[in-house]
Order: structure tokens, then sequence, then C-alpha cells
């Protein structure tokens, strides 16, 4: 149990979604994938795929159209997951903020655990971020597991013999 | 006795092996890249980590194909150690591929669906060259006993050594390594998102990953099996093998499978074929 606690920020999967940028964050996310910073370090894996991700990298303002899809990702995400909005356009909506069109920063629709602020932030600012998240994800893997626990609890007080049903639930 | 022994230490030691198996993996590759890399464990952290994960499940039977996969291929490592049949082998470690295709059908994901596609694409692919290489082997050694293609005097790769080139050649689209990694992409930013594996998510995506450990052991034994006196040369030669697959794998990008099926059909196939038939003629 200690050891799988201890893994969880040992290995953050991302998975990166340009909302509304300019690119210019999302080159720099890049960058910082890239030998010269090499994420892998840390365990790091652009994975591509919600499912198999731990952190939802955003780059860009949220839109009306790019709303729906952020959510969607973000709800396929098995938890413990961790949102950074990078850029000042994901904090806030940037120079944007005033277009008809824009809703806002990513904290306007999902809950935001890390901010990089900078138009664009540096690769080093973005891999800061990462090692950041892996102390939030390591902090949301013991609440998860602590909710667990207290689901089982409550469900076995319910049905005594249904031990083995209610871990399954 | 010594056969429970046996196998519990393969039950335990083999994914460990394998598991620094593809953390030396991941660090070659990243050296290649220049590239500092993770650490040799880190697979081990994966896994732990997607242990961990929140259970999501697309439908109650995924879990089962996902475990079916990697009984069977425990199994087939079981019977190699325990030196058993080897066309019995062959067939079990297929059943464990076809476990986990009909596991990534069993969802209505589009990428999952072309993954398992491409794969049953492989098996046509490598299977016969795999059943090949038994049957070359039987010849030479007249016995599909492990045991005894173990114990047979003199190096089997002397008498067979297209069909070894030609397993090497296949062995590079059984690992899903570039240019064959097109069933489940090690990137899973391109077309296919992540294949096979796309819909399968923590405890899944944990023992997915632990098959694959097995399965670099077994294939580490099936290598060194051709050389197998003494035995440590040959597990050498494994790994100098492996270490080639995992340069293929830096400078390849991925083919089609139309290109993969033809080349294996005209290249693997004849390699092996024309061994055997030099076999059948001399003997
Ligand atoms: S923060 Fe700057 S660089 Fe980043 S998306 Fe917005 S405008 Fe572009």
């Amino acid at each position: 149990m200690k050891l799988i606690q201890k893994a969880a920020g040992k290995s953050p999967w991302i998975i990166h979604y340009d909302c509304n940028s300019c690119n210019g964050c999302d080159i720099e996310i890049l960058a910082s994938l890239t030998p010269i910073y090499d994420a892998e370090r840390f365990g790091v894996v652009n994975v591509g795929n919600p499912k198999h991700a731990d952190i939802l990298i955003v780059s860009g303002s949220v839109n009306y159209r790019s709303r729906r899809v952020l959510e969607n990702i973000w709800r396929e995400m098995p938890g413990p997951k961790v949102v950074i909005a990078v850029g000042a356009c994901a904090c806030t909506g940037g120079i944007f903020s005033d277009c008809y069109n824009i809703i806002g920063g990513v904290d306007k629709v999902l809950p935001v655990d890390i901010y990089v602020p900078g138009c664009a932030p540096k690769p080093e600012a973005i891999l800061d971020a990462v090692v950041r998240a892996t102390e939030k994800l390591v902090h949301k893997r013991e609440e998860l597991a602590a909710r667990q626990a207290e689901h089982v609890a409550k469900l076995r007080a319910k049905d005594p013999k249904g031990g083995r049903n209610a871990e399954k639930q | 006795m010594i056969n429970i022994i046996t196998i519990i230490i393969t039950v335990l030691f083999a994914p460990l092996a394998g598991a620094v198996i593809t953390g030396v993996d991941r660090r070659i590759t990243a050296r290649f890249q220049s590239r500092i890399g993770p650490p040799v464990l880190q697979p081990i952290y994966d896994v732990l980590k997607l242990l961990g994960k929140e259970r999501v499940a697309v439908n109650a039977m995924q879990i089962i194909y996902v475990i079916g996969s990697l009984v069977f291929a425990i199994l087939s490592l079981l019977l190699f150690v325990l030196r058993s049949d080897y066309l019995i082998l062959v067939f079990v470690l297929a059943f464990s591929t076809v476990s986990l295709i009909v596991g990534a059908t069993s969802v209505r994901s589009p990428y999952s669906k072309i993954g398992a596609q491409r794969e049953i694409i492989q098996i046509l692919a490598y299977e016969p060259v795999i059943i090949l290489m038994v049957v070359g082997m039987y010849l030479v050694t007249g016995s599909f006993n492990i045991g005894s293609i173990a114990e047979h005097e003199g190096c089997l790769f002397a008498q067979l050594p297209l069909v070894f080139v030609a397993f090497c050649y296949v062995l590079t689209i059984k690992l899903r390594k570039s240019p064959f990694d097109y069933s489940t992409s090690h990137h899973g930013h391109q077309e296919l998102i992540k294949g096979l594996t796309t819909e399968f998510s923590g405890l899944q995506l944990a023992l997915i990953e632990i098959t694959h450990w097995y399965e670099a052991v077994l294939f580490i034994g099936m290598l060194s099996l051709f050389f197998a006196h003494p035995l440590w040369l040959g597990i050498l030669i494994a790994l100098g093998v492996y270490f080639c697959e995992i340069i293929l794998d830096n400078v390849c990008a991925r083919t089609t499978w139309q290109w993969m099926l033809r080349f294996t059909v005209v290249l693997g196939f004849s390699l092996a074929m024309t061994n055997i038939i030099w076999l059948y003629l001399k003997y």
C-alpha cells in the first residue's frame, strides 16, 4: 500500500490539450519534452490518451466550443488527477479574455491545481509545474484511498455479510 | 517438489526481470536520443501507480480478458521453464494474444478495434514463422520437447541459422517495436492513440504491462534455446538480440500493415522455409 502511495508521484503521465491557444504555449510544452529538458527523467510520458493520463495540461483560454471537449477529457481521466493551466490564457483568459467567444481561464470550467503564468512560460517553469503536480498526485492518491476505505466501511455497516461485494463496489 | 519451487521462482521473479529489461530498454532508448532517461525501475513505478488509480471499466468483461491474457502468458513461460512441449507453448502464447484482442474488441472505441484488427494481422504474419521454427527444431533434435531440445548436443544455431534470423525478425513484430508498432503505438498522439490498449486503464493496464514483462522473459528464453550450451552464452546472445531490437526500434519509422504482411511472408517465411528444406534434404 505504501509503495503504491509512493509510486503515485513517480510516473506522471500527461495529456496535453490545446483549448484555444495561439500555439505559443504548446510549443513550449512540447519543448519541455525534448531531449534538452528531458521530462522523462521524472517518468513523464506524453500518453495522448485521457484514460491513461494523470496530469491534464491545458494551454489557451476556454471558449464555448472547446469547453465540451475539455470537460470530456477531464471526465475520462481516472483519478487521482491534476490539472495544470499553462500560460496567461489558460490562467485567466489572457490577451483574449475580452473576446466575445471566450469563457475565460480553465478554472472557469475545471478545478485547476497549478497555474503556470507567462506568455509563453519557459519550459523550465512547465517542468517545475509537472514536478509539483507529482506531489499533488501523491496527496490526491491518499485522499482517494481514504475515500475508498470509507465507502467500503459504509457498505460493510449496511450489509455485514457482503464484505467482498462491498470491496468490489 | 523441484517443479513447485521452479514454478514459484518463475512466477515471482520473471516479472521483476522483465521489468528491469523494459526499464533498461527505456534507458537505452533515452541515451540514443541523448537524454538521461527515466530510472531503471520506472516500469515498476508505472505499474504500481496504475494499480493505485481509480477503477474505471468500459464493461465488466474487459478485466476477464486481460486476466486471461496474463494467465496464458504466465502459463506459457511455465511450460518453458518446466521443459514441456514446444508446440503447446506456441499455442498457449497465441491464446494470450487472442485474449487481449477479444478484450480490445469488446469495447466500442474505433481506436481499440483498429488496434485489435492490426494485431490479428500480425498474428497471421508471425505465427507461421514461429511454428516453422518449432518444426525446424524438431527436424534437428527429433523432439518437440523443450527439455530434449535444450539438451541436444551441438549448437542449434549451426543447423538453423536462417530460422534464427527469421525468428529475430518476427520478434520485432511480437514485441510491437518500431517499425511494427502499429497495433499499440508507443507514442499515443498519432493516428491510433494507443491502439489495442486505448480503452484499458488503471488495474487493467497494469496487468497488460505485467503480461509484457513475462513475455519479454519468455522471448529471451526462446532465443537462448538456439545456443543452449552453455546456457549463459545463450542468454547473453539473446540479450544482444534484444539490444539490436532496441536499436531498430529507434531508427525505424512505422510501416503499414500491408508492407509488414508482404515482407514477413516473403522474407520471414521464405528464410525459415529455405532452412527447413535444407535440413530435410540433409537428413
Ligand atoms: S499565454 Fe501567450 S503564448 Fe500562451 S496561448 Fe496565450 S497568447 Fe499564446
